[in-house]
């Protein structure tokens, strides 16, 4: 009989975790594999793949993460990442992680897998928000109906994860793996029909693939041509009788005839009443949504959550702390003494602690300025996240984004790339449309400025409130103008918004806490080997005088804006990391050369500057190098351009701040 | 005008070929074919009742409507679809057998009758094969009006408790993320609001969506 547990020798099994987006498959992951995901209240955080060691006695299996998907016919790129693993996976197990209290929202899919054939455990998850709610499932009844196991979960606090361990690890794969099927009568006789004409050998089920090929499901329809070319016409002829049966889709007449039966199952083990939602933080929901109310609650949460605790506590206060006391204070002079000591070549010396050194700059930037920064920021975002305030965010923002030819969904890339421009490049890919994913890619390379840099700008421009308004407003112009340019100049589809809004609910501490410890241990994973890098190849750029020479070269384009020669070497960090550069602005003020104008200048031009080395690299990754060296040049020139008359025109109208 | 249901059934595929197909004109092969149940004498029969009544135009094979032939045509449209989204939609029935009812259905549906369902469906606009229906003169004048039975989700009053209709979108990806999310005929919805975007729930959940997507969802309010 063979079940779920291997030998030693055997190989390795595989599990992968599927269900809608928001319904905790991240957070069942990590108690499954014993390491963590990030976790979030809005729909497709997980757009990459998370593999992960199975934590369950006497079980050897790989776990798999997928993004959320709402059916096996898959629309977004993120859908098509989360099916190809469940197509293609050779699986060994599937747990369809599902919300326990929208479970007929959720059965249609457990229904679509079952009929696919996947060996599958049903995972009602957020079984606490059913109590809560004075809801129960009959989870034996469902078993029956189903014919697979059920576990009711709630990953947040852990209750019932050790069940889920327990069923995975008794899961015997031949017993759930029996042919089974919801679909009415009227249409077993056609899919019946299909079948029989299936001779090929498929990944899945052959009347899985039947009821794709109803659904015209474009991959079903290219692998029934392969696989069963002969018979593929006679397939058609099939589905196009049984289409002048009906007057809908047949897609639209098969999701309502498994909604029945997912009704008449619902009926069946769902118990109590259904409540309403009201209270507070229902009236909090709409008060957000409402442009009246909702634009000074965006305010509000900007001023104190941006401004106020990433700008002034994490790049005041805190960079205060540990860049001016602790290392200007000890470390910096410390170090400087022991590799004085130890190292007597004074080039080589240079490398880890001269002007640009790997430790008096690289980590001192990494450690002192950016990640307090950045952690700052993280923090504020997880806030934000867990409290379901983005997806009312995107609803009230759609109507303007659609200007500029994206739907309120970008809000959530747009928002994160204030956190980081990088991470926020690949979560462009919740968009559904590649023109949306360019220009979300173009706004974010061009005017989102990162935690880092926004910390430090922040920091620069405090005392001179009125130029940080002017900094503002042309950053939101250059946006809004450059998107709606944007939106004119690539034709192609309008995009659509839909969105579910998650319940309004407090942040849970130790999910915020995670969420910020996962996300900076990215960051500083991509971002530290990058400022050592970046040190490494100043000093080599300096010892052989290369690096004297672009500075050098550099001069005269930063002269033209007006700045003081000193700034080109900001401006040349900036080509490594953006906020390198709006670091080395941070010492320039410190020195005390540049007047208000020229902050006001070299921060709008370093802000609209060119993405950082990291971002560079993902959207050559996302988007391949043409549109990247496109965007790049683009946003370069554009950035001087704007830095030239923004300059010309203040000292023209004798504007000092 | 009375005129006899197979002549009524020649007008309705004349409008449709000469109106939405954008032919200039209809030939007898072309009527042969669309009307294969009826014997040929018949149509010609037919034919001759339409010209008599100056609401169609024969030169030789080929066949057009006059003036007096469009509008009436377009009525005879109008009633047929109408028929169809009755049956659909408040008899649900479906398919077939709803395309039969409905051909028959067409023919009693005079001029005032049809108003009076058109009023009763809330003026729909599309039936349910995605066609258009042709606006009615109490379409016009109750576009606005302010109590319908069926109506889109964009036009349903806030906190008006109603139940999905059907979903018309030609786009079968949209169609598909609705019904993923649960956006199903016969479940209960409401609207919480209009602006800027639209929020509406169904059970549990709560969706935001933008207009083009809202005017995709037909409920029936109760």
């Amino acid at each position: 009989m063979p079940v779920l547990e291997a030998p030693q020798a055997q190989a390795q099994k595989k599990i992968a975790l599927v269900g809608n987006p928001n319904v905790g498959k991240s957070l069942i992951f990590n108690h499954l594999s014993g390491s963590y995901a990030t976790v979030s209240n809005y729909p497709g955080t997980t757009v990459g793949v998370m593999r992960g060691k199975l934590k369950v006695q006497g079980v050897q299996a790989e776990v798999v993460d997928t993004p959320g998907m709402y059916s096996l016919i898959s629309i977004t790129e993120e859908e098509r990442v989360a099916r190809s693993i469940l197509m293609e996976g050779n699986l060994d197990l599937v747990i369809h992680v599902a919300d326990a209290k929208n479970l007929d929202r959720m059965l249609p899919f457990t229904l679509q897998l079952i009929e696919a054939g996947f060996p599958l455990i049903l995972c009602l998850n957020m079984a606490d928000e059913l109590e809560q709610r004075n809801l129960s499932i009959n989870k034996e009844e469902l078993q029956k109906e189903l014919g697979i196991p059920v576990v009711l979960t709630a990953a947040v606090t852990g209750k019932g994860i050790s069940q889920l361990k327990a069923e995975i690890q008794k899961f015997n794969q031949e017993e759930n793996q029996r042919e089974k099927d919801f679909f009415p009568d009227a249409f077993k006789s056609v899919l019946k029909e299909i079948q029989s004409n299936l001779k090929g050998t498929y990944p899945i089920q052959t009347h899985a693939i039947a009821s794709l090929l109803l659904q015209e499901d474009i991959e079903a329809v290219r692998w029934v041509k392969e696989n069963d070319s002969a018979s593929f016409h006679a397939i058609q002829e099939t589905i196009n009788h049984a289409k002048t049966l009906y007057s809908h889709s047949l897609q639209y007449e098969l999701a309502l005839s498994r909604q029945k039966e997912v009704e008449r199952i619902v009926n069946n083990v769902f118990v109590g009443e259904s409540s309403k939602r009201t209270g507070f933080a229902e009236k909090l929901s709409q008060w957000m949504m409402q442009p009246l109310t909702g634009l000074p609650i965006l305010a509000v949460v900007l001023y104190f959550g941006l401004y106020k605790f990433v700008g002034v506590f994490g790049g005041g206060t805190l960079v205060d702390l540990i860049e001016g006391g602790l290392f200007e204070g000890y470390i910096n002079p410390f170090l400087v003494n022991l590799f004085e000591k130890i190292i007597p070549w004074q080039t080589f010396r240079d490398l880890f602690t001269g002007e640009y050194g790997v430790l008096t700059l690289g980590v001192r930037y990494a450690v002192a300025l950016v990640l307090p920064i950045v952690g700052a920021f993280f923090l504020f975002f997880a806030m934000i996240e867990d409290s379901g305030y983005l997806p009312r965010l995107a609803m009230l923002v759609d109507r303007v984004f659609k200007k500029i030819g994206l739907n309120g969904r970008a809000v959530i890339p747009i928002v994160l790339g204030f956190g980081c421009d990088t991470m926020a490049t690949i979560v462009t890919r919740i968009l559904e449309t590649k023109r949306e994913r360019v220009i979300a890619t173009l706004l974010l390379a061009l005017a989102i400025p990162c935690s880092a840099q926004l910390g430090v700008i922040l920091a620069v421009l405090a005392p001179y409130p009125s130029a940080l308004l002017v900094w503002v407003g042309v950053i939101a112009l250059e946006f809004l103008f450059i998107g709606y340019l944007a939106a004119k100049a690539m034709p192609g589809e309008k995009p659509s918004f839909y969105m579910e809004l998650p319940p309004m609910r407090f942040p849970k501490i130790s999910n915020v806490f995670l969420k910020t410890m996962s996300r900076m241990e990215w960051y500083f994973k991509e971002v530290f080997p990058l400022f050592i890098f970046a040190s490494v190849l100043i000093w080599v750029g300096q010892v052989t005088g290369i690096f004297q020479f672009l500075v050098h070269s550099l001069e005269p384009v930063v002269q033209a804006l007006g700045l003081p020669k000193e700034a080109s070497v900001a401006f040349l960090f900036g080509f490594f990391r953006r906020d390198y550069g709006a670091a080395g602005l941070f010492d320039l003020n410190d020195a005390g050369i540049m007047t208000g104008v020229n902050l006001l200048v070299a921060c709008v031009t370093l802000t609209l500057f060119l993405p950082c080395v990291a971002q560079f690299l993902v959207m050559k990754k996302e988007h391949g190098m043409k549109i990247t060296l496109g965007i790049s040049a683009f946003v370069l020139v554009l950035a001087l351009g704007t830095g030239y008359v923004l300059n010309k025109l203040l000292v023209g109208i004798g504007w000092s701040f | 005008m009375y005129l006899t249901d197979g002549a009524e059934e020649i007008l309705e595929t004349m409008w449709i070929s000469l109106e939405e197909k954008d032919q200039t004109f209809v030939s007898v092969d072309y009527i042969k074919e669309i009307e294969k149940d009826t014997h040929f004498d018949e149509l010609v029969q037919f034919v001759a009742e339409l010209v008599e009544k100056g609401l169609v135009v024969k030169d030789e094979a080929k066949l057009t409507l006059t003036q007096a032939g469009t509008i009436e045509g377009k009525d005879m449209v109008r009633r047929h679809r109408l028929s169809e989204r009755l049956f659909e939609d408040v008899l649900q029935i479906k398919g077939e057998m709803m395309n039969e009812a409905a051909c028959k259905m067409e023919h009693i549906l005079h001029k005032g009758i049809d108003e009076n369902i058109c009023t009763l469906l809330g003026h729909p606009q599309i039936c349910p094969h995605g066609k258009n229906i042709p606006v009615g003169r109490c379409c016009e004048e109750n576009r606005k009006s302010s109590q319908k039975l069926v109506t889109s989700l964009a036009e349903s009053p806030i906190n008006q408790e109603a139940k999905i209709a059907y979903l018309h979108t030609d786009d079968p990806q949209k169609l598909q993320k609705l019904m993923a999310m649960g956006v199903l005929p016969g479940k209960n919805v409401k609207v919480l609001n209009h602006y800027p975007s639209y929020v509406f729930q169904v059970g549990h959940s709560q969706y935001a969506v933008d207009k083009s997507m809202a005017e995709k969802i037909f409920v029936r309010l109760i």
